[in-house]
């Protein structure tokens, strides 16, 4: 992975996304350009319909653009597969919902372990680096819980750390406190600046509507029609 | 991998168990039906074959008409043999141990208020030499009853039960249709024949009572034959089959009129229908293990459709599409090959206790226990491909979205 000085992490240059055709076309990104260097929090804000979930999907190698090109960590990825983008968000990335998306009547521990199965560990370093997961993010002994028996602030610290337990570059939040109440949304994001704090090079790619979840961020992005309108420090922005 | 990819499997299936088990029903019942039928149909083979060993296979059974049937063979026409012909074929050829006449027709038996319809046998005293078959009680016929025709019978078991209870025959006079029979002799009980016969429900007279006084003519229906032990039954067939030409002169070219068929052959004319019939109801058997796999392909259809959001979760934390196909199709063959084990343990079991009721050798075959343990892996990976390609090609954003 030879980086650039230069180079950010995520670079993005023209990037469109349109889905339908004709007269139903719908522009979701149109031209967005965007970098984002390693070891920033960066929150992505804007009104319904600005294509700032599109943009999460894209950066997260779920979707792929339409057009424009993306390079991360140099490589320029906006043609790759299905599968060449399942093994970059594999070993690169890890996902926070709003909907925590947890395998149901599945225990916190195999939860976490899920993408470690993926990358193929043996069974006693998956578990181990799960359980080591879920402590980092206040859980132990919570470790055989199922879903159903977690709060929902519970539920998205166990996403957390199944984020984490892939030891990504990227950590990609859509909206993580979009179902929990400010108690709990504090929580979440005391977590996740704490996180930083152990590794500085991690960085934190979010989407919130929140103005106070926005404000943990070190930039605020805000989206309007599918393109960045303005990029700046939280609190100004807003 | 695959390990874990089947744990997580086995995880799935048991999540859902008792929907699960009624998914694999299908395959569970086709396994079983399969195993059972070929078990017993296996094991009445291994029947009739030490059934018709127990006879002896040293038997051979003459008797007139041609052993080939239908249009142009003239059966009815055969002429019937002659005391003299047994008597021949017993003293002419050296291969022959022993032979003896056989007619066979049915009457009424009575003894004093009892009365009872079994079936005649009339022979002479080789029969029972060549059959090996013991008296338990009196004497076999003597040479003198044999020649003047006197009127004595053996009897068996059966007919005992139903003319005397649990008494004595022997000395006893019964009433044979017109005839009035003094009882010399009580067969060994040797039960129920390949055929199903009942063996001990009979009457045994002397060959020329029986032409005298009920065939009303001088015909014996059937030889039976022994063979010497050792020799070939072919090489004895053979010279019986020359010498009983040339009793019946029958010119050369001409076909006999007359059939020698040994055990074996019979015993093979057995286990042949047997095995027709076997293999026809285990087809019938196999469709509804095809019926069971339509099942696996419809749950797994529903399992992947209600499974959406854990798919797209997986794609999200970085599975291959590779590896979600994988899952649902390795899902689908240990579900299909649970059903056949289930299936393997039901149909043995049914077939054990239906080898026990039906008194036959219960005989189960490693090979199609083996070829229905593939099959219901076949079947999985079958009807599980099409629901895990669908589950591969989700798109994980729509997948994630799902409700």
């Amino acid at each position: 992975m030879a980086e650039d000085e230069d180079m950010p992490l995520i670079r993005m240059r023209g990037i469109t996304r349109v889905y339908g055709k004709g007269e139903a076309e719908v522009r979701a990104l149109d031209g967005l350009d965007l970098d984002i260097r390693r070891g920033e929090f960066v929150a992505i804000m804007g009104p319904s319909g600005s294509g700032k979930s599109t943009a999460m999907n894209v950066i997260g190698c779920l979707d792929r653009p339409t057009g424009g090109s993306y390079h991360f960590n140099g490589v320029e990825i906006a043609r790759l597969s299905h599968d060449q983008r399942a093994l970059l968000r594999r070993n690169f990335l890890g996902f926070v919902f709003q909907g925590y998306n947890l395998l149901p009547r599945t225990t916190a521990l195999d939860n976490v372990e899920l993408p470690l199965i993926y990358k193929g560990l043996p069974p006693e370093e998956r578990i181990a680096r799960a359980r080591q997961a879920l402590q980092q993010v206040g859980l132990e002994g919570r470790e055989h819980h199922d879903p159903s028996q977690l709060s929902g602030g519970q539920q998205q610290r166990v996403a957390m750390a199944r984020a984490l337990a892939g030891s990504p570059e990227v950590i990609l939040a859509d909206e993580p406190t979009g179902n929990l109440d400010t108690r709990r949304s504090v929580e979440i994001m005391q977590l996740l600046t704490g996180l930083r704090q152990e590794n500085p090079d991690l960085t934190i790619v979010m989407v919130t509507h929140e103005d106070d979840m926005a404000a943990y961020a070190d930039r605020l992005i805000w989206m309007v029609d599918g393109k960045i309108a303005r990029d700046g420090r939280p609190g100004k922005a807003a | 991998m695959l390990w874990e990819t089947v744990k997580l499997a086995l995880k799935a299936i048991f999540r859902n168990a008792l929907r699960s088990f009624l998914t694999v029903l299908g395959v569970v019942i086709g396994v079983a039906a399969v195993i059972a039928m070929v078990t017993v149909g296996q094991g009445s083979s291994d029947q009739v074959t030490s059934d018709v060993e127990k006879l002896g296979t040293n038997i051979l059974m003459i008797s007139p008409g041609q052993a080939r049937m239908g249009p142009g063979s003239s059966n009815a026409a055969s002429k019937p043999f002659e005391m003299k012909d047994v008597d021949r074929i017993a003293e002419e050829i050296a291969l022959v141990e022993t032979a003896a006449p056989m007619g066979s027709s049915s009457a009424t038996v009575v003894y004093g208020n009892e009365n009872y319809r079994t079936q005649i046998t009339a022979t002479d005293s080789r029969y029972l030499m060549a059959t090996d078959w013991p008296l338990i009680a009196g004497r076999n016929f003597n040479a003198a009853e044999e020649k003047a025709g006197r009127a004595v019978c053996i009897m068996g078991e059966t007919v005992r039960l139903e003319l005397f209870g649990s008494g004595d025959p022997v000395g006893q006079k019964i009433r044979i249709g017109a005839i009035s029979c003094e009882v010399i002799g009580l067969l060994e009980p040797k039960g129920a024949s390949t055929f199903g016969q009942d063996q001990d429900d009979v009457v045994m007279l002397p060959m020329r009572l029986f032409q005298r006084r009920i065939a009303g003519n001088r015909d014996v229906g059937m030889i039976y034959v022994a063979v010497r032990d050792g020799a070939s039954t072919d090489a004895a067939k053979a010279e019986i089959d020359s010498l009983l030409r040339e009793i019946r002169r029958i010119s050369p070219g001409e076909d006999d009129d007359f059939n020698v068929r040994d055990m074996k052959q019979i015993a093979s004319m057995l286990t042949g229908i047997n095995d027709v019939l076997t293999g026809m109801l285990s087809a019938v058997a196999a469709v509804s293990l095809l019926v069971g796999g339509i099942g696996i392909m419809n749950i797994m259809l529903v399992s992947v459709t209600e499974r959406t959001r854990e798919i797209g979760i997986r794609l999200a934390v970085g599975a291959q599409a590779r590896q979600v196909m994988m899952q649902f199709l390795v899902e689908a063959v240990v579900l299909s090959l649970l059903g056949g084990v289930l299936g393997i343990l039901l149909g043995l079991g049914l077939a054990a206790f239906a080898s026990n009721l039906m008194s036959i050798p219960f005989a189960p075959d490693p090979t199609v226990v083996l070829m229905a343990f593939a099959f219901s892996a076949v079947v999985g990976v079958i009807f599980g491909y099409f629901p895990a390609r669908a589950a591969a090609r989700m798109d994980p954003i729509e997948a994630l979205r799902h409700q």
